[in-house]
């Protein structure tokens, strides 16, 4: 069988579970909409599996395998195709993304087996694996942005998922807003490239881009805006400074969403576009050096800003954003291949992470509030192992996926041109803060005192098999992962091989104290001295108030951008243009009108001699106009 | 040969009688009769003048007259049944419910 003649199945076979889901679910039981939701999305799996090994036989020369199946847009000189592109990458995207996602429908058949939406929910999640899949197999711009709105909706659609309850339509709405700002920058991006390279056939822009110079530093020409556009969108879909703020509000879905497009997937579309675009990137170290920044700054910020939270998703949707900042510097160090392979573990030990809190959740009966956790080791163990190992290898313990990936970051970015040892400094203490408030989290969950009473509590209990399997797999994943080499295979020319072996060494020992020391403050403060995370508190009052309230960014924003927004469209648009200027237009009118026929309608007496008048005097009037 | 100016005056002395009356009877079936006496006055000049110019169109044109006439007259004698089986009288000054 020839996997690559049915690449086009790989996205549409969830699109027609969607269909069947979202059509017929209301007369389907939940058996069958949970096969016909894990079943599809298991096709494109083995498809996936079986292209990718195909793939792999073929020589380095046929690469990429390119599919065009029809023409999709020809307007003059534009044109575009619908085709997929099939190389190294996004071979490992697909791979990423079937698999997580299959082991995350899994999931949700247990999940979300007592909620009334459940066809719904199934419905939306495959919608998403068929946006999510067209995005990394398209082979050209604006079929990649079909599928970047595509799995922009499905975000929207899964948070506001409980829709009866107002936080979660806000938080949807206020991801889609958000996002639509960095969707423009995409547009825009997109628009350019054509009119420089008359083509949005990713083939031959790269093939175009490679004779084009390379732009210094400082220098902002086509290529350069280009690519902030583009990262201006990527800081929208991937949740980077400045338009991270709606992300940790994406918590409000369903977790087995927070997982697969939260965490794993739909968020880490940024990273895959600007690897996808390298060749782009190469020629612009300006922007590359502004993604590096970024990135950079979001890792920190959005750590620290997860050192002090209580809610069990949001330490984890911080600790996202964070880890995303670390791909993006890896990016903008150049080394694409390694902020792929980091995308890959996060992946694998994220998905585990938010899978093990939803878990916790489920057991706990919707409680989230880590302050009411502790103890569960005993009550849980499954999900407690999985977790424990999700957390070793976030926090970077050698040995784990997540040690690999990100001392590959570190290193990059430590040989890297551009205030390399600053962006250097920066990641470590990010990589201290993140072992931290992971295994705070671990010890505030599983260890200790139970802090629930019972009331609040009935009985804590292990989650059903189809929720453990998954956390299983996962788990097998964040351990054995690091030890692929992804960065090799996909083989981006990087700018490595400035360094000795014992500065590696050395930064590799860095990167372990910096683990290490995140997790002794964590012991430290929350099983030796619990007293003192209190007292530490109480002594910086105005940081940690500042860390509580996450820098107020949500309030400046509401102060700067929504605020003066909504007052502009309440006081001008709606009370002024609206009902003075349209309103008032429109109703002068009918009022003319109604006013003038209610003097006219003297006319209708009934009597048909009366009219017989009117015509009469309108015969003589059209006689007497013609003769004059 | 008589004139066409006779023919004209005689024309117009029949469309006057049905304007006169139109507006000074009361039965709708006068009404519809004093109609008719307009219509054949128009259909007498149609005739008149194209004697008078040798153009047979003039007549062509009387004909559709009177076949718009006969519908016209089958469709208000039946209005006018309906009229009185509903109103009991044929009286239009009593039908005058459709105004303001």
């Amino acid at each position: 069988m020839d996997f690559l003649n049915w690449l086009w199945l790989i996205p549409l076979a969830p699109l027609f579970g969607a269909i069947i889901n979202g059509s017929l679910g209301t007369r389907l039981s939940r058996t069958w909409i949970g096969v016909i939701g894990a079943g599809t999305v298991a096709l494109s799996f083995v498809l996936s599996i079986g292209a990718f090994v195909q793939m792999l036989h073929m020589p380095e020369s046929a690469l990429p395998i390119v599919h065009n199946y029809f023409v999709w847009i020809q307007a003059g000189s534009f044109h575009a195709n619908f085709g997929f592109l099939l190389d190294h990458l996004s071979g490992l995207m697909i791979l990423i993304v079937t698999g997580v996602g299959f082991l995350i429908h899994i999931y949700s058949t247990g999940y979300m087996h007592d909620d009334p939406g459940f066809y719904r929910f199934f419905a939306y999640l495959n919608l998403f694996m068929f946006s999510m899949l067209t995005l990394v197999l398209a082979n050209n711009y604006l079929l990649m942005f079909v599928g970047w709105e595509g799995v922009g909706l499905c975000s929207y659609l899964l948070i506001g998922f409980w829709f009866g309850k107002k936080s979660a339509t806000d938080a949807g709405k206020k991801a889609f807003i958000v996002n639509r700002v960095g969707d423009f920058g995409f547009i825009l991006a997109t628009m350019w490239i054509f009119s420089t390279f008359q083509s949005v056939d990713f083939g031959q822009v790269f093939e175009a881009a490679r004779k084009l110079p390379v732009e210094p530093l400082g220098m902002i020409g086509a290529v350069t805006s280009i690519c902030l556009l583009m990262f201006v969108g990527a800081t929208g879909k991937s949740a980077q400074i400045p338009l991270y703020v709606w992300l940790p509000d994406a918590m409000e879905g369903p977790t087995p969403v927070s997982a697969l497009i939260h965490a794993a997937t739909m968020v880490t579309a940024g990273v895959y576009m600007i690897a996808r675009s390298a060749a782009l990137f190469d020629r612009a170290p300006g922007a590359l050096l502004v993604v590096a920044c970024v990135g950079a700054a979001t890792a920190i910020f959005a750590a620290s800003v997860g050192l002090v939270q209580t809610d069990i998703k949001k330490v984890l949707a911080y600790s996202t954003v964070s880890q995303l900042g670390y791909m993006f510097l890896a990016c903008g160090a150049g080394a694409y291949a390694v902020g792929v392979f980091h995308l890959m573990t996060h992946a694998f030990f994220k998905a585990l992470l938010f899978l093990g809190a939803g878990s916790v959740i489920h057991g706990m009966g919707g409680i989230q509030d880590l302050r009411k956790m502790g103890g569960l080791r005993h009550k849980m163990p499954w999900t407690f192992r999985t977790f424990f190992v999700g957390t070793l290898a976030i926090a970077g313990i050698p040995g784990l996926a997540g040690f690999f990936s990100k001392d590959m970051i570190l290193a990059s970015v430590w040989s890297s041109p551009n205030y390399g040892r600053v962006l250097w400094a920066v990641g470590l203490i990010t990589a201290g803060f993140t072992s931290f408030y992971m295994f705070r989290l671990l010890i505030l969950t599983f260890f200790g005192n139970a802090r629930y009473t019972h009331d609040e509590v009935h009985h804590v209990h292990e989650s059903p098999a189809s929720m453990l399997i998954p956390l299983g797999v996962l788990a097998l994943g964040s351990i054995l992962g690091g030890y692929l080499n992804v960065p090799g295979f996909l083989g981006f020319a990087t700018a490595e091989g400035g360094e000795g072996a014992s500065t590696e060494h050395m930064l590799m020992a860095a990167s372990i104290v910096a683990a290490l020391s995140g997790l002794a403050v964590a012991w430290l403060l929350y099983v030796s001295r619990p007293e003192l995370p209190a007292r530490l508190a109480a002594g910086a009052e105005a940081m940690y108030s500042i860390l509580t309230h996450k820098y107020y960014i949500d309030e400046i924003y509401d102060a700067v951008i929504v605020w003066p927004l909504l007052q502009a469209s309440r006081e001008f648009l709606w009370k002024f243009v609206d009902v003075i200027v349209i309103d008032g237009a429109v109703n002068s009118v009918g009022f003319v009108i109604g006013s003038s026929a209610r003097g006219l309608r003297h006319m209708q007496s009934g009597f048909v001699r009366t009219y017989a008048a009117w015509i009469l005097a309108g015969g003589v009037f059209l006689i007497a106009w013609f003769l004059r | 040969m008589i004139p066409l100016n006779w023919y004209l005056i005689l024309a117009a002395a029949l469309f006057l009688i049905g304007v006169l009356g139109f507006f000074v009877k009361r039965n709708i079936i006068t009404l519809l009769l004093s109609v008719e006496i307009m219509l054949n006055a128009v259909n007498l000049t149609f005739v008149a003048f194209s004697s008078q110019h040798g153009i047979i169109s003039g007549q062509i044109f009387v004909f559709f007259v009177l076949v718009v006439a006969a519908a016209e007259a089958a469709v208000g004698l039946a209005l006018v049944i309906a009229m009185f089986r509903n109103r009991e009288t044929l009286n239009v000054d009593r039908s005058n419910l459709l105004k303001w």
